[in-house]
């Protein structure tokens, strides 16, 4: 069954009438990245406006990938769970050559993590469960469809941005602008910022059908498969993708030349999918042509204006790194933002959101685009290595990993920023988290609920935690203490973060600093460093 | 000798651009010439006849149909 867009209701804001308070925060753009950023802002207690030109969730084949790392960001902000019971999970991806498979890689061989290495879900369920979510704040999250933003001005210390609406035009001030109106912002248009990189010239059809049998062999595993050269469709590539609903995304490679209407054409479409699925019956649900860049701002802070997902930074779909990028551009954002609205930090804190993210953005930007040129070489030598490479594939373990049909979304590492405070551990100061079991004396938890969305520091095995006033401290295998004390079921948290050894982490879950023998003014120090204090002034 | 399963990962993609990177701008002929001249440094570099003859075997092994 196809999904039922039910518009979300206008209501004419309180601007047209008359002026209103200003705010602290207004969000360009209802995507999963404005909606996130509202959630995450009001968990932490500051309000925002949410202005989007539509009423309407993502409408057809856009993301479907969400990897871990997003997942345990999602979990925190409250739609994680209701993600993984909808979602396809999957963790498998195989490669063939022709009909050969070359290749199989395992995105997470161990277990001991709550969520999956990756789930499918059509990124209109994941809008629809943010937008629920976003209403379990009404005194904080005002969220204003139909509210269309057309021009807006710094003001140094504020900006005004001016609304239409089908009511007519309002203007409102806010303290912070965050631009989440995606690829083709309007924000960064009317700032006049350049916005080049690479476009690749090659077309991909990126078809979703509605089909009662899987196309996954006779096991049917929802897995992620990819074809280099498929007998079904010569010379190009293909992926193959399960989604909820018996929904699957098939995503093929096609001429650089191809009329893209033409190809989106049933007549074109079905012959093209029936060379893949036989003749199990399906339905169309969505079909589209696209062509994809990599690209990013180069700065993502100007002034009052933040931009924050498809805004700052586009790639190529192959290994997901869009949208789950964009969440984890919210996951840092959101407590720097909070500490200097609540004046704990100075504005400073916000330009090191733009150091540490453009840095994975371009870690993202490197990946994808070094998987779009793999898989489709520009000049004649780029393909005769393609296709050697591809050769000794089928039984040379080294070329099978050089073949390059995506490398799936990996959360960046901070490390070697000046927020992290430099340090040996065997998780390196600067790592994103990594969730493990643990059991307390409410039950059974997850690192990841213990540690994420304040500063946290959690000493595992034997290490004495000094006493730091209003500060969250928690033990790892540790001998009762005067803070909440958990054993690290079947060792995989000892395992993972080592032991007699005790580790601060960011409100977004990264290690800023690690101590073996840690006292009350080095955690200070680093918690200072980490809020972009200088020494100084800490 | 047996060739080495995986010596490039997990910089293979690394290395595989850096290859890509070194043709970036030339003719097909002078990529083929640059193919030669890095397998004869790469050769220089195995000084090893036996280990070349066992790759030269290896690579001549793979059918073209
Ligand atoms: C084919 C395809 C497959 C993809 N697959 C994946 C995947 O598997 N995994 C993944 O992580 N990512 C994937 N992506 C990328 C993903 O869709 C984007 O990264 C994501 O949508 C970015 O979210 P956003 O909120 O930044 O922008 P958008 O989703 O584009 O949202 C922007 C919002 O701003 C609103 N807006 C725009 N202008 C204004 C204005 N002037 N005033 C008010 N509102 C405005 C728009 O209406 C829209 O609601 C894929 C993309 C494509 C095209």
């Amino acid at each position: 069954m196809a999904y039922d867009y039910t518009p979300y209701p206008y209501v004419p804001p309180k601007g047209l009438t008359q002026a209103e308070p200003r705010h602290p925060v207004a969000i360009v753009g209802a995507g999963p990245i404005g909606l996130a950023m509202a959630i995450d802002l009001a968990q932490r207690g500051v309000p925002s406006v949410v202005l989007d030109d539509n009423n309407v969730v993502s409408v057809g084949s856009r993301a479907i990938c969400w990897a871990k790392r997003t997942l345990e960001i999602f979990d925190r902000l409250g739609v994680g769970e209701r993600m993984l019971a909808k979602g396809v999970t999957w963790k498998i991806g195989r490669q063939f050559h022709g009909n050969q498979e070359v290749y199989a890689f395992d995105l997470l061989p161990e277990d001991g993590h709550k969520y999956p290495a990756f789930i499918n879900l059509q990124q209109y369920y994941v809008e629809e469960y943010l937008i629920d979510r976003a209403r379990d704040f009404p005194g904080l999250i005002d969220l204003r469809f139909k509210n269309r933003v057309v021009d807006h001005a710094d003001r140094g210390d504020h900006t005004v941005l001016n609304i239409e609406t089908p009511d007519g035009p309002y203007t409102l001030e806010a303290d912070w602008m965050i631009a989440c109106d995606g690829a083709g912002s309007p924000t960064r248009n009317r700032m006049g910022l350049s916005f080049e990189g690479q476009t690749f010239q090659e077309q991909f059809l990126i078809a979703d059908i509605e089909m009662k049998d899987s196309p996954f062999g006779d096991a049917a595993v929802p897995e992620r498969w990819f074809w280099f050269d498929p007998p079904f469709h010569n010379g190009k590539s293909a992926l193959l993708h399960m989604q909820p609903d018996n929904i699957y995304r098939i995503d093929l490679q096609l001429d650089v030349d191809a009329d893209a209407k033409l190809e989106a054409s049933e007549d074109k479409v079905i012959p093209r999918i029936r060379a893949i699925v036989g003749d199990k019956p399906f339905r169309l649900d969505w079909v589209s042509v696209y062509k994809f860049r990599c690209i990013k701002l180069d700065r993502f802070v100007h002034g009052r204006v933040i931009f924050v997902g498809d805004s700052a930074h586009v790639v190529s779909p192959f290994g997901a790194r869009g949208g789950n990028g964009g969440i984890q551009d919210v996951d840092n954002l959101g407590w720097k933002l909070a500490a200097v609205i609540a004046g704990h930090a100075n504005a400073d804190l916000i330009g090191t959101y733009h150091d540490e993210r453009s840095h994975g953005s371009a870690e993202n930007i490197l990946n994808s685009s070094r998987a779009t040129n793999f898989m489709t070489p520009k000049t004649p030598i780029e393909a005769l290595f393609r296709a050697e490479a591809l050769r000794l594939a089928h039984d040379q373990p080294f070329a099978r990993r050089i073949l390059n049909s995506g490398r799936l979304s990996m959360p960046c590492s901070l490390e070697g920023f000046a927020l992290q405070t430099p340090g040996a551990a065997q998780v390196p100061p600067g790592s994103p988290l990594i969730d493990a079991p643990l059991a307390g004396d409410h039950g059974e938890t997850w690192l990841l609920r213990e540690v994420q969305g304040d500063f946290t520091l959690v000493g595992f095995g034997d290490v004495a935690l000094p006493d730091v006033p209003d500060f969250r401290c928690i033990g790892v295998g540790q001998r009762a203490a005067d803070y909440p004390c958990f054993t690290a079921t079947h060792g995989h948290a000892t395992r993972r973060y080592g032991s007699d050894i005790a580790y601060l982490f960011r409100p977004d879950g990264h290690v800023a600093a690690a101590f073996r023998h840690p006292s009350a003014e080095d955690v200070a120090r680093a918690v200072a460093r980490a809020m972009g204090k200088t020494p100084e002034a800490a | 000798m047996t060739i080495y399963p995986d010596r490039l990962s997990p910089r293979q993609d690394d290395v595989y651009n850096a290859l890509m990177d070194a043709h970036e701008g030339l003719s097909e002929a002078e990529s083929h010439a640059l193919n030669a001249r890095l397998i004869l440094l790469m050769a220089n570099q195995i000084g090893d006849l036996g280990v070349l003859r066992d790759l030269l075997t290896t690579a001549r092994g793979y059918s073209h149909d």
